[in-house]
């Protein structure tokens, strides 16, 4: 039956060329307007640490004096999202987590050794050891720094591969110098083009999506030669802005946990912390200390932009609208066919059979308009990749969201022929037989 | 007009007349908030920034060399680019509108009081003023005494020990309700600083929603960081040469320094708000969608009601109605049922901004664009349904003499 049924809604769709095509354009506009940016969405929610991402955590604590007043300022708002310099050394040592590192990113002037070279700025991170076996950093050769390092503020750089082709070419890296701002620092290690998207070890700001971090250098160091910070540096109080002050926040911190277990040791760990500081006069405020996961967090820090979270409701909006506009074409379409339903009726058709008629013929419309939608959303994904953001070269479908444009151009339509089709068989045959 | 025989008529599609007054009021309810995200992004991309916009050219230079005074640097560095042909006048500065370098401090109107709000510090040499064509208002640009070096080496110390600031008309009104702001105190640091001058208009280096996009002051304080930002004042039509030569100068002098983001205010600008221009496309292109799909609703809901019609119609003209009166009942119907629609839509459209405004930065919407919207949406269904207007009103009186 559903054979015939198909040709019956291939005919009638033939016989109103004009407005099948206007429901087809309408039900291939709202799907693809939604699909482009269901697709920009997913990507961006993509995991940017695949099998590492559930054992990565990020503590918070809240080091602010009390909030004083209305006046607020530095000390209302939410719970700062980096650690001071004295917390983060503390947790560091503390190696009471599988693995943990802190880190701040920045940027410094390169200088080529080659005479008549311009020197130039390269975006970075400077990191602890930990950093590296956490993170599972892919080597193209050698490797990160030791605990040691840290504490010797040794001058040892890891280059990611771009870097490393910038100023050695293709000649290997390991063991030769690199100039950054006025120090010498010794190849130790070089990364295979490691980008992960987002950066989420970051502080996430509009550039999480984007370039990658260039070099890694060990975090004592880079604070002893002076090296510039980017990022929030957020103090409070009085007792000097100074990197190493227990009243600025700027520095992020990652632990690894291997078991839900072991995470749960690790917040008892950070809230007893918090107690143990209050009794040393800091941490005025009551014990809340937090422990997100990967994918929380980067929730928490609302990697997703207000604008492209409003765009996906004005798409899904616009697909809304649609789908009414269509539920209204169909519904006049089918009650148009009165007598062709009650002849059908008349001659034996079920209430199902007309209902599953409509249905298909309903489907059929949503396959076609699936079609557009897929050519629709290409179009837009193709004029989201040439926007500037960082976000936009990962504006790519793949076949999961590919089959998802058409099951979605397929339930929006049939669940909009649902009501036409539901009042098409339930035309009462005899009545309508007596026309004339 | 026959309306009762009209009314009577509609009852007997009431789906379909329910699932078109919906369509209409949603599209109603969506372009009115559209329409405001479009007004509020455009003003805000119109919004003068203060400086002459037309005739800066900006280069930032990060000397590598740790040692020696950078005031100094800077003073031989301005010197030289002050000599370039075209140049009507320089300035080292480190925040500009635009350039998202933003150092603000909580601002306090007495000692020890707390901070009212956060306003930017625009810090440079003298001649700031001119060189950005500033329009000074009331009082006096900052005398050569007053200048002292930021102290940027010291957690940018200046800020405590400075005398003297420059604040723009808007922050004035805000510090200072309905008073003259010229010799009034403020607290930005440690130390009182008095009130100089006032000026027209000054941009904050971000923008944000809201009504602290003038919140800035100018302190005679000089740029002494390594990176500093060098702004240059020149003819429209020489900014180009100006600004190759202002390189190759500087390049000249110490070449051991890196040369960044050397451009015309213009780009600067118009860099700012890329992102703005592609949202401000998107929304746009989401309303004409919007309402084209309403609009082809419109027409093909009321083309198969002509059709259906179409002996009703037949009798109608054989017992006397002119064309005219066929074609005004159909427009009559579709305002009808168009403006149904839009009484929904208008409550809709405010319940939809209250939920914006909770999530998003939306202001509120003004009521004028309800009036403005539901007319826009009214014609444009009046004009979708004269196509079927217009055909029924073709229909010969000789039809209700068919059976078919």
């Amino acid at each position: 039956m559903p054979g015939y049924y198909l040709a019956l809604a291939l005919r009638s769709l033939k016989r109103s060329k004009v407005l099948t095509a206007l429901m087809v354009l309408a039900i291939g506009l709202g799907i693809g307007a939604s699909m482009t940016m269901i697709t920009v969405l997913h990507a961006m929610s993509g995991d940017p640490l695949p099998r590492r991402s559930d054992q990565l955590y990020v503590p918070q604590f809240d080091p602010r004096p009390l909030p004083r007043g209305r006046s607020g300022g530095a000390t209302s708002g939410e719970m700062p999202d980096s650690l001071t310099w004295p917390d983060a050394m503390v947790l560091l040592r503390a190696h009471r987590a599988d693995r943990q590192a802190a880190m701040a990113g920045g940027s410094v002037p390169v200088r080529p050794a080659q005479a008549g070279r311009h020197p130039f700025f390269e975006r970075g991170h400077y990191v602890t050891a930990d950093f590296f076996p956490m993170f599972a950093t892919p080597f193209r050769a050698g490797s990160g720094w030791s605990a040691q390092d840290d504490e010797d503020r040794a001058r040892v750089v890891v280059l990611n591969a771009g870097l490393a082709r910038r100023l050695f070419g293709a000649a290997p890296a390991i063991g030769r110098t690199v100039r950054l701002k006025d120090t010498d620092f010794r190849v130790i290690g070089v990364l295979d083009d490691w980008h992960p998207q987002p950066a989420f070890y970051a502080k996430i700001d509009d550039r999480a999506f984007g370039q990658a971090d260039q070099f890694f250098v060990p975090l004592q160091a880079a604070l002893d030669l002076k090296f510039k910070f980017s990022g929030d540096f957020h103090c409070w109080g009085s007792g000097g802005d100074n990197r190493r002050s227990g009243h600025c926040t700027w520095l992020q911190f990652w632990v690894q946990l291997d078991s839900p277990a072991k995470a749960q040791a690790y917040r008892a760990f950070l809230a007893d912390y918090w107690r143990d500081q209050q009794a040393h006069g800091r941490f005025p405020r009551p014990v809340d200390a937090r422990l997100y996961g990967l994918t929380d967090w980067l929730d928490h820090e609302h990697l997703i932009p207000a604008d492209l979270r409003l765009q996906l409701w004005l798409a899904l909006g616009f697909l809304g609208v649609c789908m009414v506009d269509i539920v209204g074409l169909l519904l006049a379409k089918f009650l148009r066919r009165r007598g062709e339903i009650c002849v059908r009726r008349a001659l034996g058709a079920r209430q199902r059979d007309i209902f599953v008629q409509f249905g298909i013929e309903a489907a059929v419309i949503g396959l076609a308009g699936g079609m557009l939608g897929l050519a629709l959303a290409q179009l837009g994904l193709w004029s989201v990749r040439q926007r500037p953001d960082g976000y936009a070269p990962l504006a790519h479908m793949d076949p999961a969201m590919l089959l998802g444009t058409f099951v979605l151009a397929v339930v929006a339509s049939v669940l909009a022929g649902l009501l036409p089709a539901w009042r098409a068989c339930h035309v009462a045959p005899a009545l309508q037989l007596k026309a004339p | 007009m026959p309306r009762v025989p009209m009314l009577a008529s509609l009852t007997r599609h009431k789906l379909t007349v329910l699932l078109l007054a919906l369509q209409v009021a949603l599209t109603c309810a969506i372009v009115c908030n559209v329409a405001l995200m479009i007004a509020g992004r455009a003003a805000q991309m119109r919004t003068p920034s203060g400086v002459a916009e037309g005739e800066l050219v900006m280069l930032d230079s990060a000397s590598l060399n740790d040692g020696g005074n950078p005031l100094a640097r800077h003073a031989t560095d301005l010197a030289a680019l002050r000599g370039i042909p075209g140049v009507t006048a320089v300035a080292a500065v480190d925040a500009l509108p635009f350039n998202r370098n933003n150092w603000s401090n909580g601002i306090a109107t007495a000692p020890d009081g707390s901070a009212r709000l956060a306003a930017t510090a625009f810090n440079g040499t003298p001649g700031e003023l001119q060189a950005l064509g500033l329009h000074l208002v009331a009082g006096r640009d900052f005398r050569p005494d007053e200048y002292i070096p930021m102290d940027s080496a010291h957690d940018w110390d200046g800020i405590n020990h400075v005398s003297a600031t420059i604040v723009t008309r808007a922050l004035a009104a805000r510090l200072f309700p309905g008073q003259d702001p010229l010799g009034k105190l403020v607290y930005p640091g440690d130390n009182p600083v008095r009130i100089v001058g006032v000026i027209d208009h000054l941009l904050r280096p971000m923008l944000e929603t809201g009504d602290g996009n003038e919140d800035a002051m100018l302190f005679p304080m000089l740029p002494d960081d390594s990176n500093v930002t060098y702004v240059l004042r020149t003819p429209p039509s020489q900014r180009e040469r100006v600004l190759k030569q202002a390189a190759v100068v500087l390049d000249g002098l110490d070449a051991d320094r890196i040369l960044r983001h050397a451009q015309t205010f213009e780009q600067l600008r118009s860099d700012y708000f890329r992102r703005d221009r592609t949202m401000l496309g998107l929304l746009l292109a989401a309303a004409a969608g919007l309402l084209l799909v309403t609009a082809v609703g419109i027409a093909g809901l009321a083309s198969f009601w002509v059709q259906q019609r179409r002996r009703a119609i037949g009798i109608r003209r054989a017992v006397g109605a002119t064309r005219r009166d066929i074609l005004r009942y159909f427009q009559a119907e579709n305002a009808l049922i168009v403006g149904g629609g839009l009484v929904g839509g208008v409550l809709l459209a405010l319940g939809l901004n209250l939920l914006l405004m909770r999530h998003y930065e939306l202001p509120h919407l003004p009521l004028a664009y309800l009036p403005i919207t539901a007319l826009a949406l009214w014609l444009l269904g009046q004009l979708a349904v004269l196509g079927p207007a217009l055909r029924a009103a073709a229909v010969p009186p000789v039809v209700a003499t068919r059976t078919d």
